[in-house]
């Protein structure tokens, strides 16, 4: 009988599992350090600063219009470093497979995740597979953990934004959740939505490489824009001022935030960063974002200003102005 | 379905035109009810009380469905979702509401099964699906959601569904307007009266109440400019002194309203009187299931005992509805009562007032 799900004993520790690692998940991510099949990967690492993160997906559904759950899994982890001012180098993956998961899924998100992977230029040097009877896990749901290298003189936190600061945005916002949304609701439209899962690491070193010094890098993913422009605001210290007309937001997306009730502003995205930069050099970084394939649509939407510490103010487009606070509660579960 | 993003009502320079106006006409200092609160929401978000003149004063009223929904039925809805083999069906914003010892946030933490839903027919989905279970809607909402779960039941009779239940708490608007003019405290000089509602009730549905009070009354779309512009006919309205009332919604609401879904919500609910929070029992201001329906009438089929409900202490919701208090006025505001752990329901529901003053107030 040929196996097409994943059983129980796929987990067992035993032959099965030995097959499912050497003739499944080997072969797609192919390299040295993951072949050993060691306890764990063994590497030289040279004398410098390395960041060090860590994520676990649990999105549904577990393939959408741009993405997988495998793809958003390498790109999280990798940009989660990218924020960090690092060069990703290594990752680990961790599975947690629902019993009667089919292999051609499995596969899917694999080669999702090498793809995902090669793109970034990372490799996954060491990971863990476990199966849990049905019901104990929706799916898949997938953990990886990465280290990167920071280079000399960089030095990016979230306790660096100066009033003055330009706040740049490397995209339009919200895309990814809607999307995750739509597609779990079966709300179907005429203009497709496609999550922007994206590996940011690129576009980083080509800001670095623009202007050393950037302040302040995040990348706005579950709580939104909202809520990662007030926690920068709420550790520098400053307040910030953005200009709602100047967001890219896609007008589909807009649409139907509009329609279900859901504030761009604290929608989750998953290919997009917010960069806090000295005035001097905000033209040169932005060029820089423009440059790479994810960051053609960027632009500068406010400043961190010397008023109101600590919150977020937004100019509306018909000239009013307001708050925009953290996100409290779940705006939307199991978006990434 | 095509979206159209309607950018033509977030016109600033239209804007400033029409506040330019309202600046120049508004004498007297004026207290505006917006009775919906997805109005309160979009007043909010676009920061129109930034622009607005010292003497316009924009109330919330008693429209966000889950802030004006009774204790008792909060406490029904939680010992439902107690029942064995019962799936609980919901629109989000009653998930957090606090009943007097629980929430339904809280029971689902504690493995009752209670989904989130945004139509009823994912409701009755989910009860074709679950055969062995019941799955009940929790009705509220006013005249906007009313007839859609009306029409929820109609299709569960047609489709045969026997395991699909509502419990009906719904309320409609005009009896309100009528509760607050003649509450003694309830000072208000105008009324924006809710878009969604007047699209299925129509502008006649307010007629009765309009010649009794004779307030000036406009019924207004959700976009920035529809909001000024009603803003501007009841300034131009009062100022003049002709009360009127008016339609400013009309690329959405005719007189008449949509009368199919009119007769759906006759067929299947008979109006009652019910008590609404902080208001008290409003005369033939709420819908119950027909007795030819009572087979998908969730308080025939289940008996739910509720002991005494509370209302939480010091929470000063019911007068936030009415307008006669701001949530800065209420002791609890900001200190006991956070959206992350409200007290009242006006912090609780995206709409409700306390939530969106804590969310854009305070500049």
């Amino acid at each position: 009988m040929k196996i097409d799900k994943i059983l129980l004993d796929h987990g067992s520790g035993g032959k099965m599992s030995h097959q499912l690692i050497t003739d499944m998940i080997l072969p797609i991510f192919d390299n040295p350090m993951l072949e050993v099949l060691h306890d764990g990967a063994i590497f030289d690492i040279a004398k410098q600063r390395m960041a060090f993160s860590t994520d676990t997906y649990v999105v549904d559904p577990i393939f959408f219009p741009g993405g997988s759950i495998g793809k958003l899994a390498v790109n999280g982890t990798v940009n989660d470093l990218a924020m960090c001012g690092a060069a990703p180098l290594y990752l680990s993956a961790g599975l947690i497979i629902e019993e009667g998961l089919s292999l051609t899924d499995l596969g899917k998100i694999l080669k999702d995740m090498a793809l995902a992977a090669e793109k970034a230029n990372v490799k996954v040097v060491t990971g863990d597979t476990k199966v849990v009877p049905k019901g104990a896990v929706d799916k898949i749901f997938v953990n990886t953990s990465g280290i990167g290298l920071i280079p000399r003189q960089v030095d990016i936190s979230s306790h660096r934004a100066r009033p003055g600061d330009k706040v740049i945005i490397s995209g339009s916002i919200a895309d990814h959740g809607m999307t995750v949304l739509t597609q779990r609701e079966g709300m179907i439209f005429n203009s497709p939505v496609i999550s922007d899962t994206a590996p940011l690491n690129h576009m980083v070193t080509k800001m670095l490489a623009a202007h050393k010094d950037i302040h302040v890098l995040r990348d706005p993913t579950r709580g939104g824009v909202g809520t990662a422009l007030n926690e920068i605001a709420g550790k520098s210290g400053v307040g910030i001022k953005i200009y709602e007309e100047k967001v890219p937001l896609k007008k589909e997306i807009a649409g139907i935030c509009e329609l279900l009730g859901f504030d761009p502003f604290y929608v989750a995205n998953e290919g997009k960063l917010i960069a806090f930069v000295a005035p001097d050099y905000a033209e040169k970084v932005l060029a820089a974002i423009r440059a790479d394939e994810f960051g053609q649509d960027a632009c500068i939407i406010g400043e961190a200003i010397v008023d109101n510490p600590g919150k977020v103010i937004m100019q509306t487009s018909i000239g009013g102005s307001r708050i925009v606070d953290m996100l409290t509660g779940e705006q939307l579960p199991r978006i990434c | 379905m095509a979206i159209k993003y309607l950018e033509e009502y977030r016109d600033p320079a239209i804007t400033r035109k029409i506040v330019e106006r309202i600046t120049a006409i508004s004498k007297q200092p004026l207290r505006l009810m917006e009775v919906c609160g997805t109005h309160t929401m979009s007043i909010f978000k676009s920061g129109i009380r930034h622009l607005l003149p010292e003497t316009i004063s924009l109330l919330s009223g008693p429209g966000c469905p889950v802030c004006v929904t009774a204790q008792n039925e909060i406490d029904a809805f939680i010992a439902l979702s107690r029942v064995e083999d019962v799936i609980i069906t919901t629109f989000g914003d009653l998930i957090k509401v606090p009943g007097t010892d629980s929430s339904l946030q809280t029971e689902r933490a504690g493995g009752r099964d209670i989904r989130i839903v945004y139509s009823t027919f994912d409701a009755l989905e989910i009860a074709k699906k679950n055969p062995n279970k019941n799955v009940v809607f929790l009705g509220v909402g006013f005249e906007t959601t009313a007839p859609t779960i009306a029409a929820s039941i109609l299709a569960a009779k047609e489709m045969n569904i026997d395991n699909y239940f509502v419990i009906s708490a719904h309320k409609l608007v005009p009896p309100a307007l009528v509760a607050l003019m003649s509450t003694r405290e309830v000072n208000i000089d105008g009324f924006m009266l809710p878009g969604h509602v007047s699209v299925v009730i129509g502008t006649k549905a307010y007629q009765s109440f309009f010649k009794q009070y004779q307030t000036p009354c406009a019924i207004a779309g959700f976009e920035p400019l529809d909001i000024l512009q009603a803003i501007l006919i009841l300034v131009e309205q009062i100022e003049t002194g002709a009360p009127q009332l008016t339609n400013g919604y009309r690329r959405a609401v005719t007189f008449e309203g949509n009368v199919k879904a009119q007769k759906i919500m006759q067929d299947v609910f008979e109006i009652v009187d019910v008590k609404w929070r902080g208001i008290g029992t409003i005369p033939d201001s709420g819908l119950k299931i027909r007795k030819e329906f009572a087979a998908f009438d969730a308080q025939k089929e289940f008996a739910i005992i509720v002991s005494e409900s509370k209302e939480p202490k010091g929470c000063v919701c019911g007068e936030i509805l009415t307008g006669i208090k701001n949530p800065t006025e209420c002791p609890l505001y900001q200190k006991v009562c956070t959206p992350m752990n409200p007290v009242g329901p006006c912090m609780v529901s995206n709409e409700g007032t306390c939530a969106a003053y804590d969310r854009y107030h305070s500049i």
